[in-house]
C-alpha cells in the first residue's frame, strides 16, 4: 500500500465508528450476519456459564446457602433456555449463514433481507428473556426471571403458579425467536436448493450443506409446534384459555407433548450442523475423502426422519400405556443405527490416512470419543425401565451434557478454529488452541464424567440443595472443580480469537489445504464472495486443482 | 453405602429394571470397548509421522461391504435391546393386581405428600407406610399418583423407578419390598420453589408393625385435661391453622397442609426436611422459612407463650 494513493480496500478504515456500526446493524451480507449471529452466542455463552458456576458453588456442598431456592430456580431455567435458544441455536444459524453460501459458490443468500430480520428476531429474543430481570416482578412481587424451567412444564406456568410477568417474558423471548429460527431455516433450504454454482448437484454437495438441508427441514417442523404452543400458553395466561390450564380441565400432558416433539427434532437441529464440521475437519486433516459420502447423506436424512418419531422418550415417567413405550423405545434406539453409521464412516476417515493433529482436528477427535460416550449412555435413556430411574436424575443432565457440549460444542470449537482464518484473515495461536483444548477437556470430564454418578444414586436435578449421608457429595465437588476448568479454557479461547484478529499472522487463502470451495476466494471473503462464480465437477473442486492427475470427477 | 442407590434395589419392579440395566450396561461398555479401542487404533496410528513428505495417502471414497455390516450388526443389537426391554415394561407396567395388595393414593402437593389409604380410612403425610410383601404370598402396595396442583414426581430408587403424579392425569405404580426397612426417596419433577425438599420416606414393616400402625392411625386423639395443652388447641383453633390442617375429631379440617391428627406418630417434619423434634415443631411453626424458605405454610407471628402452647398441643397429637 503507498502513501499517495487509496485503494478500495482502504476505504472503510476512513469511516467513522458510527457509520461502521450503522453498516453492521443495517447489513444483509449473510458473512456479516453469521458473523453477528457467533458473537451473539459467544456473549450469552458466557453468560450461561456465569448461570451455570452460580448453580455449581450453590451444590458444592450439602445444605449450602450460596444462593435462595428462588435465585437456583431462576438460574437453572435461565441457564437452560440461554444456552439452547441463545447460544447453540444462533451458533448453529451463525455457521450455517456464513459458510453455506461460500461452500455452494453462491454470493448470499436467497432471501438477504429475512436472513437480517431473522436474526433480529432472534436478537429480541434474548432481549426479552433477559429484560425479565427488570420487568418479571409484575405487580405482584412475583420476582423477576422465569423459575419454570427450560421445558416450563404445564401447569407452573399458569398464571396461578407464576405469578408476575417472569414466564410471560419466557413465552414471549421464545415466541420471538422461534420466528427468527424459522425464517432463517426457511432461508436456508432455499438457499441450498436454488442457489448452487454450475455443476454443484444435490450428490456433489459438501456435506455440510447436505446436513444443514437436513437441519433447516427439522427446524421448520421441530419449531413451529413449540411457538404455536406458546401462543396457545399466551392464551391461557391472558385470554381466559385452558389449553394447558389443569384446574379448569386443560392438560397438563399436551404441553409436554408439544414441548417435546420440538425438543427432541432439536437436539438433531444442534447435533447435525455439528456432524457437518466434524464431517468437514476429519477428511482435511486426515488427508482423505469423506468414507462413503453416500450413506452419510442417507443417514442424515434418517436421522431427520426418524428424531420426528421419538419425542415422548422424554416422557417414559408420566403414565403412557405400555404400548406406547414400547414403540418410543424401539423408535428411540433406532436411531442409534444412523448415529453409528455416521460414527464408522468418520474412523473409516482417518482409517489409512495421515492425521494432523491441529487444534480443529483434537476437537474433533474429542468429538468423536465423547459422542460415542453420550450417545451410549442415550441407549440407556432409551431402554424405557432404565429411564425410570434415569429420567430427571444426574444422570440425564450429565447424559445431555455429553452431547451438547462433549460432541456438538467441542465440534463446534473445532469449527471455530478451523474457519477462523478463514472469516477474519487471521490465523489463531496454535499454542493457545491446544490450550484452550486441554483445559477444557480436563473441566470437561472432570464436571460431566463425574456427574452421572450422583444420578445413580437417587440425585434428581433441579433441587438447589440436598441431603447430606446420599453419597452424593464428593461427586458434587469434584464437578464443580471441573467447572472451573473450563471456564478457564473459554477465556483462553475468546483471547485467542480476539488477540489473533488484530495480531494474528496473516492467514491466506487455503491454511488448511482444503478441498471445498470457500478456500479458494480471498480470507475474509469480499462481500460478493466470488469475483466469477466457480463451475464443479466433483465434490472437491480444490482436490481436482491441486491434483489434476488424479481428480475426484473421475470416480463419483 | 448410598440409600437411594438405583443398583441396590428392594422390590419386585426394582429388580426387573435392575436386571434390564445391568443387560443393557454391559451391552453398551462392550460397544464403547471396541469402538474406542478402534478409534484409539487409528488415531495412534494414522497420525502423520514426523518428517513425513506431503505427499497424499491412498483417497478411498467407501465401500459398500463395510457400509452394510455397520448397520447390519447396530440393527442386531437394537432388536435385541429392545426386546429385551418390551418384556420388563410388560412385567411391570400391566402387572395384574393380586387380591392381597394394599391400596393407597398419593397426592402431590405443592412441597409435601399426602397419603390416603382408602379402605382402611386412614390419611398421614410425608411418611408412608406398607407392609412387606412375602414372596410366596405377595401382598404390593399400588400407588394412584394424583397431583393437587403441579407436576411431581415419585421417586423412591431402591423401590422402583420414577412415576410422574400430574393433575387430570391420574397414573399408579407398585412396590412390594419383602424387608421392612426404611426407603428413601424425593420428588423428582420440578414442581417450584421447595422442589429440593420434598423427600420421601417409605416405611416398610413387618404385618404386625404395620397392623399396630394402621390401628392407632384409626384412633383419634383423645381430648387433654391439661390446662396448658387445651389453651395451646384454643390458640390453634382460633389462628388460620385449622384452614389447612386437619385434626381429626376436632374443628380443624382444612385440606391445603398435612393431616395433623396423628402428627407425633412421623420422625420428621415439613416433608422430611427437619426431625420431628419439640424444637424444631417450634420453629417450624414460628418460621416456616429457615426451615424452608419458600413453603408454602405461613408463619403466623404469634406470640412465643403461644408458640410454647400450640407446641405443647401438637405434640399431644399421637
Amino acid at each position: 500500500m503507498s502513501t499517495n494513493t487509496i485503494s478500495i480496500s482502504d476505504f472503510p478504515a476512513y469511516r467513522p465508528v458510527t457509520l461502521r456500526l450503522h453498516d453492521w446493524v443495517t447489513t444483509v451480507d449473510h458473512k456479516r450476519l453469521g458473523i453477528l449471529y457467533i458473537l451473539y452466542s459467544l456473549f450469552f455463552l458466557v453468560i450461561g456459564g456465569i448461570e451455570a458456576t452460580i448453580m455449581r458453588i450453590q451444590l458444592i456442598r450439602p445444605h449450602n446457602d450460596f444462593v435462595s431456592p428462588e435465585v437456583f430456580n431462576r438460574m437453572f431455567t435461565m441457564h437452560g433456555t440461554t444456552m439452547i435458544f441463545f447460544v447453540a441455536m444462533p451458533l448453529v444459524f451463525g455457521f450455517a449463514n456464513y459458510l453455506v453460501p461460500l461452500m455452494i459458490g453462491a454470493r448470499d443468500m436467497a432471501f438477504p433481507r429475512l436472513n437480517a430480520f431473522s436474526f433480529w428476531m432472534t436478537a429480541l429474543g434474548g432481549v426479552f428473556l433477559y429484560f425479565s430481570f427488570l420487568g418479571g416482578d409484575g405487580l405482584y412481587g412475583g420476582g423477576g426471571a422465569p423459575d419454570v424451567g427450560w421445558f416450563a412444564y404445564a401447569p407452573l406456568t399458569a398464571r396461578t403458579f407464576s405469578v408476575g410477568h417472569s414466564a410471560d417474558f419466557w413465552v414471549l423471548s421464545l415466541l420471538s425467536s422461534g420466528i427468527g429460527s424459522i425464517g432463517t431455516a426457511i432461508n436456508i433450504i432455499t438457499t441450498i436448493l436454488c442457489m448452487r454454482c454450475p455443476g454443484m448437484t444435490l450428490g456433489k454437495m459438501p456435506l455440510l450443506a447436505w446436513l444443514n438441508l437436513t437441519m433447516g427441514g427439522l427446524v421448520v417442523l421441530a419449531v413451529s409446534p413449540l411457538t404455536a404452543a406458546q401462543l396457545m400458553l399466551l392464551v391461557d395466561r391472558y385470554l381466559g384459555g385452558h389449553f394447558f390450564d389443569t384446574q379448569a380441565g386443560g392438560s397438563a400432558v399436551i404441553w409436554m407433548h408439544f414441548f417435546w416433539i420440538f425438543g427432541h427434532p432439536e437436539v438433531y437441529v444442534l447435533a447435525i450442523p455439528a456432524f457437518a464440521f466434524a464431517s468437514e475437519i476429519i477428511p482435511v486433516f486426515s488427508r482423505k475423502a469423506i468414507f462413503g459420502y453416500r450413506v452419510m447423506v442417507l443417514a442424515t436424512i434418517a436421522i431427520g426422519f426418524i428424531s420426528m418419531s421419538v419425542w415422548a422418550h422424554h416422557m417414559f415417567t408420566v403414565g403412557m400405556s405400555s404400548g406406547a413405550n414400547m414403540f418410543f423405545v424401539l423408535s428411540t434406539m433406532a436411531i442409534a443405527v444412523p448415529t453409528g453409521i455416521k460414527n464408522f464412516n468418520w474412523l473409516a476417515t482417518m482409517w489409512g490416512g495421515k492425521i494432523r493433529f491441529a487444534t480443529p482436528m483434537l476437537f474433533c477427535v474429542a468429538f468423536l470419543f465423547q459422542f460415542l460416550i453420550g450417545g451410549l449412555t442415550g441407549v440407556t435413556l432409551a431402554v424405557a425401565p432404565f429411564d425410570w430411574n434415569l429420567s430427571n436424575s444426574y444422570y440425564l443432565v450429565a447424559h445431555f451434557h455429553y452431547v451438547i457440549v462433549g460432541a456438538i460444542l467441542f465440534a463446534t470449537f473445532g469449527a471455530f478454529y478451523y474457519w477462523f482464518p478463514k472469516a477474519s484473515g487471521k490465523m489463531y495461536n496454535e499454542t493457545l488452541g491446544k490450550l484452550h483444548f486441554w483445559l477444557f477437556l480436563i473441566g470437561f470430564h472432570l464436571t460431566f464424567d463425574f456427574m452421572h454418578i450422583p444420578g445413580l444414586l437417587g440425585m434428581p436435578r433441579r433441587i438447589y440443595t440436598y441431603e447430606p449421608g446420599r453419597g452424593w457429595e464428593i461427586w458434587n465437588v469434584i464437578v464443580t472443580i471441573g467447572v472451573f476448568f473450563q471456564a478457564a479454557g473459554i477465556l483462553v479461547f475468546v483471547f485467542n480469537l480476539t488477540w489473533s484478529y488484530f495480531r494474528g499472522q496473516v492467514a491466506g487463502n487455503d491454511p488448511w489445504d482444503a478441498w471445498t470451495l470457500e478456500w479458494s476466494t480471498s480470507s475474509p471473503p469480499p462481500e460478493y464472495n466470488y469475483a466469477v462464480v466457480p463451475a464443479v465437477r466433483s465434490r472437491r473442486p480444490l482436490w481436482d486443482l491441486k491434483h489434476p492427475e488424479d481428480p475426484d470427477w473421475r470416480y463419483e | 453405602m448410598s440409600p437411594t442407590n438405583i443398583f441396590a434395589p428392594a422390590s419386585t419392579p426394582a429388580d426387573s429394571i435392575f436386571g434390564l440395566s445391568m443387560f443393557v450396561i454391559f451391552t453398551v461398555t462392550a460397544i464403547f470397548i471396541v469402538v474406542g479401542a478402534l478409534l484409539t487404533y487409528a488415531i495412534v496410528k494414522f497420525r502423520n509421522k514426523n518428517g513425513d513428505d506431503r505427499t497424499e495417502p491412498a483417497q478411498i471414497y467407501g465401500s459398500s461391504q463395510v457400509e452394510m455390516a455397520w448397520t447390519v450388526i447396530p440393527v442386531l443389537i437394537v432388536v435385541a435391546l429392545s426386546l429385551a426391554t418390551a418384556r420388563v415394561i410388560a412385567s411391570v407396567q400391566d402387572a395384574p393386581r393380586p387380591p392381597g395388595a394394599l391400596e393407597v393414593t398419593v397426592i402431590g402437593h405443592q412441597y409435601w405428600w399426602e397419603y390416603r389409604y382408602p379402605k382402611l380410612n386412614i390419611v398421614t403425610a410425608n411418611e408412608l407406610h406398607i407392609p412387606v410383601s412375602d414372596p410366596a404370598r405377595p401382598t404390593p402396595t399400588f400407588l394412584t399418583l394424583l397431583s393437587a396442583d403441579t407436576d411431581h414426581s415419585f421417586w423412591v430408587p431402591r423401590l422402583g423407578g420414577k412415576t410422574d403424579l400430574i393433575p387430570n392425569h391420574p397414573n399408579s405404580m407398585w412396590i412390594d419390598p419383602p424387608e421392612p426397612g426404611l426407603y428413601l426417596g424425593q420428588c423428582a419433577q420440578y414442581c417450584g420453589v421447595q422442589h429440593a425438599k420434598m423427600l420421601i420416606r417409605v416405611y416398610a414393616q413387618k404385618r404386625e408393625d404395620f397392623d399396630r400402625w394402621v390401628h392407632q392411625q384409626q384412633q383419634l386423639p383423645h381430648a387433654s385435661a391439661d390446662a396448658a395443652i387445651s389453651a395451646g388447641q384454643r390458640v390453634f383453633e382460633s389462628t388460620a391453622c385449622v384452614n389447612c390442617h386437619t385434626v381429626s375429631g376436632t374443628s380443624a379440617n382444612g385440606r391445603f397442609g398435612p393431616d395433623l391428627t396423628h402428627l407425633m406418630s412421623r420422625e420428621t417434619i415439613a416433608s422430611g426436611a427437619a426431625a420431628n423434634t419439640p424444637e424444631m415443631l417450634r420453629l417450624w411453626i414460628k418460621n416456616p422459612d429457615a426451615i424452608k424458605p419458600g413453603s408454602k405454610m405461613p408463619a403466623m407471628g404469634l406470640s412465643d407463650r403461644d408458640l410454647d402452647r400450640v407446641t405443647a398441643y401438637l405434640e399431644t397429637l399421637r
